[in-house]
């Protein structure tokens, strides 16, 4: 009687095991992204429809834990897209050599400073800049200035009202230590921690957990009135509010030299099965159509200067003039070094 | 035993393709990138004290939270064992519900109530007149130690719980008439007879807390690192995959000799012994002294457990002017005009959906596992049993970035389906499920089985009418915690490449992911939807236990 199950069982788990690998006849365009990847449900239909496939996106947890198992997957490709590649890791993805080039006809209409590949390999896609938020009623209800400089955070007066992220876990805490070295340069910045731990500045994991469990403006029992969060973040608390808001509760601050643009890009993973179909899918994601949606999905800037921004963008998102500068190459060779000289001068 | 060593085949088959095949090949790949070592990348290892200083903290911390956890949830599992009370179920049910939540919502919840402008210092500060916040646990051990108990409290009630309201009561009556006081009776007897099942649930606490990744990071601040942490941080941040893989196989090991150890000293202890009844010693409180013993445990439940998750419900019905449906109405009509929105109510079908395949895989295998170790007496007994144990105590990172390499080819090709989000909840779950059902099974002589196959029972009619009807209550409760394990997508998912599937910890995460206050208001009111699902199905469960168990009560009372 068992051994008639077992055998049963085993049947049964092959037979699921074929159906699951026999490949479909319909076309299929896999694209490859981290879990925060979102857009708009009529711009996948229409360019599904266009092109007579089918779009498949495949979700690999955060960007860091994304990027590697691409790279993992090197000799038999996961899917022909890949998006998601941040600038803190640029270097590695092309380093790996897991995405051919691609000059899209597009690229002309994003400006220059945002290619950082100059073979296009990786194509930018959207951008955003981290820097510090704050509270503004926090700061109005007690008559103190809020900072308006980097800088400013090592003022008693901003004593143990900063909140900002790991950067050995949390890609905003990594954008903006990158901030501190490109202020401060490789020598200066750690001296500029230890002064921030001295003022009493809080480290929270990730961004979810410094947001809604820290600062003043969005954490029920949060005590922290600034935070480290995206230029665009005033306009999402604008666009999220629960009644309409003439002024957003929050403010960016991108003083020259405060704030690191994160530029995220898209690349055609090599030894895909439609390379053709993928540099498709890359044009239209650089297409004004879906440049225009990208603001409101993920609330970060889109890449075509020909896209027009959503109004709330207009009213209450800004951009950093001069964001704090720092080579994909030197963050990819230095990660290690900064990470360990950062963690030795603020949590140990 | 043939037809119990085929059985156990099957977990191991699964072991082999979804644990040991793509765990050796990621080490492997690790270690020797180009088919050479390579030590280079390693060099730091046993030269950092950093390392030491990991590993010693990952150890104590998960230490110390298991004693904590037993000394306070073993008397609730007395009292659970022992005592009729109104809403036993639904306490129950409201108990597993910290496993279902993703840890940044408990944080949310924990930091509501006891953060530095949260409820309670808020009322001591007005209350008392205080100048600063009275309660200052935010990113300190505390925070981190309570929150664990927070998250193991249940597995230990329900596990040992289960357990000693199966206990044979005529033993204890035997002790009492031979002149044993309460305290000889609970220490002589009650005790040893209870220790495999305390021995199982201590472990299972120990282990997940030692891979503990989100709780301590989150609430205990990042200055407490786990190996766990660290081993993330390699590969994902640095890119070291033979440092992480290293840390990897470290964590493997120091869990293997505490598995290896338990499954020693349990087999050495175990008692064969049966309790008669299922249902029939558990009394209503009736002498003042029981009742304030029953109140107590039910008060600190409701303080430590059920505050948090109050706290979390309200803020998903409550703004700043008061109370608010508002934060449930978006999530049922706002516009799905994203392509990764769905409507909540697919959120929750699909999460049941993954949950109960999950829950009846882990079941199967863990059923058919802990059969074979119960029977088995061979040398290698206590190494199988630790080897069902090592999938809990691997690192998620490790195992997930192991899928992507080894199960890339027909007839596997399993890398990015769904069914690897079901086969990773399983490989977590059927530990759980072993250790809940093999205290249970070990308790039955063997002389019952004997008898029956002596009297012309097939093995599996002694199964089926001697062992299942004494393990059922055991097979439930793994079950419970097989659901709530993939309910609330475990940590082992979270680096699997998956097909976009939107389930309830999805969206939680997705309303999160951006400011503003409309998505903290719907992420509380869908984790609040999360416990309500659960709990509902928790209590469903139970009622089917209480009345499945009413006609074998009414049959103990006819005995003469």
């Amino acid at each position: 009687m068992l051994r008639k199950m077992f055998l049963q069982f085993t049947t049964c788990l092959c037979l699921l095991l074929t159906t699951i690998t026999v490949a479909r006849a319909e076309k299929i365009l896999t694209l490859m992204t981290h879990d925060s990847f979102n857009m708009g449900k009529e711009l996948v239909a229409a360019f599904e429809k266009e092109n007579d496939v089918k779009l498949r996106f495949l979700k690999s947890g955060d960007a860091g834990a994304a990027l590697v198992q691409a790279i993992l997957a090197k000799d038999n490709p996961l899917a022909d897209v890949f998006f998601g590649v941040d600038n803190t890791f640029l270097s590695r993805a092309i380093t790996a050599g897991i995405f051919i080039p691609y000059s899209s006809p597009l690229l002309a209409s994003v400006p220059a400073h945002l290619q950082l590949d100059r073979e296009n390999r990786l194509l930018p896609l959207s951008y955003g800049d981290v820097c510090l938020n704050y509270d503004k009623e926090w700061f109005k209800k007690r008559n103190v200035t809020p900072p308006t400089d980097l800088a400013d955070l090592l003022k008693p007066a901003y004593k143990g009202l900063t909140v900002v992220e790991n950067p050995a876990t949390s890609s905003p805490g990594l954008a903006f230590l990158l901030a501190t070295i490109g202020r401060f340069g490789a020598d200066g910045y750690v001296d500029f921690w230890k002064k921030l731990r001295a003022n009493d500045v809080l480290v929270a994991n990730g961004w979810k957990d410094a947001y809604y469990g820290h600062f003043t403006a969005a954490a029920k029992g949060g005590n922290r009135p600034i935070v480290v969060s995206y230029a665009s973040s005033p306009a999402a608390a604008v666009h999220y509010a629960k009644t309409p808001l003439s002024e957003a509760p929050t403010a960016a601050l991108v003083a020259d030299g405060s704030a690191f643009r994160q530029i995220e890009f898209i690349g055609i993973l090599k030894g895909g099965k439609e390379p053709e179909l993928a540099g498709r899918l890359i044009d239209f994601m650089l297409s004004v159509p879906v440049q225009e949606d990208i603001p409101l999905q993920m609330f970060v800037f889109p890449s075509n200067s020909g896209a027009r921004l959503p109004e709330v963008f207009v009213k209450h998102a800004t951009v950093a003039v001069k964001p704090a500068e720092v080579a994909p190459a030197d963050i990819e060779a230095n990660r290690d070094k900064w990470l360990e000289a950062w963690t030795n001068a603020v949590l140990r | 035993m043939k037809t119990r060593t085929l059985l156990f085949s099957l977990p191991l088959v699964f072991l082999l393709l979804f644990y040991f095949y793509p765990l050796v090949r990621i080490v492997l790949q690790s270690f020797l990138p180009e088919g050479v070592w390579n030590p280079d990348k390693l060099e730091n290892l046993f030269s950092a004290s950093t390392y030491w200083r990991i590993l010693w903290f990952t150890t104590w911390q998960a230490a110390l939270s298991t004693v904590l956890t037993l000394l306070l949830a073993l008397p609730g599992a007395y009292v659970f064992a022992r005592y009729q009370f109104f809403g036993k179920n639904v306490f129950q049910a409201l108990l597993t519900l910290p496993f279902v939540l993703p840890t940044v919502v408990t944080a949310a919840a924990f930091r509501a109530l006891l953060g530095p402008n949260g409820l309670m210092n808020t009322w001591l500060m007005q209350g008392f007149d205080l100048a600063g916040p009275p309660i200052r646990i935010d990113q300190t051990l505390v925070f981190f130690l309570l929150a664990h108990v927070f998250y193991n409290y249940s597995l230990v009630l329900r596990i040992v719980g289960s357990y000693w309201a199966g206990l044979d009561p005529n033993l204890r009556d035997a002790a009492k008439m031979l002149g044993a006081s309460p305290r000889q009776v609970f220490r002589r007897i009650t005790l040893p007879l209870l220790m495999p099942a305390i021995g199982s649930a201590a472990l299972l606490v120990f282990i997940f807390c030692f891979t503990s990744f989100g709780v301590v990071l989150i609430l205990g601040g990042p200055g407490y690192a786990t190996i766990e942490v660290e081993i993330y941080r390699q590969a994902v941040q640095l890119f070291n995959l033979p440092m992480a893989a290293a840390l990897s196989l470290v964590q493997i090991a120091v869990n293997f000799l505490l598995m290896w150890l338990h499954a020693r000293l349990s087999r050495k202890s175990q008692v064969a012994f049966i309790g008669e009844t299922l249902a029939g010693n558990v009394e209503r409180a009736a002498t003042p002294g029981k009742k304030v013993l029953v109140g107590a445990n039910l008060l600190g439940i409701c303080l430590l457990l059920i505050a948090p998750l109050l706290a979390l419900a309200v803020s998903s019905v409550t703004w700043e002017e008061g109370f608010t449906f508002a934060y449930y109405q978006a999530l049922f009509t706002s516009e799905a005009n994203s392509v990764f929105s769905v409507e909540p109510i697919r959120a929750v079908t699909n999460s049941i959906g993954f949950a109960l395949a999950a829950m009846v895989a882990a079941v199967t295998l863990g059923l058919a596992a802990a059969t074979f170790l119960a029977a088995c007496r061979g040398r290698f007994a206590s190494l199988w049993d630790a080897v069902i144990m090592l999938p809990l105590a691997t690192s998620a990172v490790s195992l997930g970035f192991g899928y992507i390499i080894s199960l890339n080819r027909p007839p596997i090709n399993l890398r990015d389906s769904l069914a690897l989000v079901v086969i990773a909840h399983t490989l977590v779950a059927f530990p759980f499920v072993v250790r809940c059902i093999l205290p249970s099974l070990r308790q039955i002589p063997k002389s019952q089985g004997e008898a029956a196959a002596l009297l012309g029972a097939s093995p599996f009619q002694v199964f089926r009418w001697v062992e299942l009807p004494i393990i059922t209550r055991a097979i439930l409760i793994g079950a419970v915690f097989a659901f709530s394990i993939s309910m609330g997508e475990f940590g082992a998912s979270a680096f699997v490449t998956r097909p976009h599937t939107f389930t309830m910890p999805v969206a939680i995460f997705r309303f999160l992911g951006q400011p503003g206050e409309m998505n903290y208001g719907q992420a509380m009111a869908m984790s609040t939807l999360l416990m309500l699902v659960t709990c509902s199905a928790f209590w469903m469960l139970a009622q089917l236990e209480t009345w499945r168990n009413s006609p074998g009560k009414f049959l103990c009372d006819n005995k003469p």
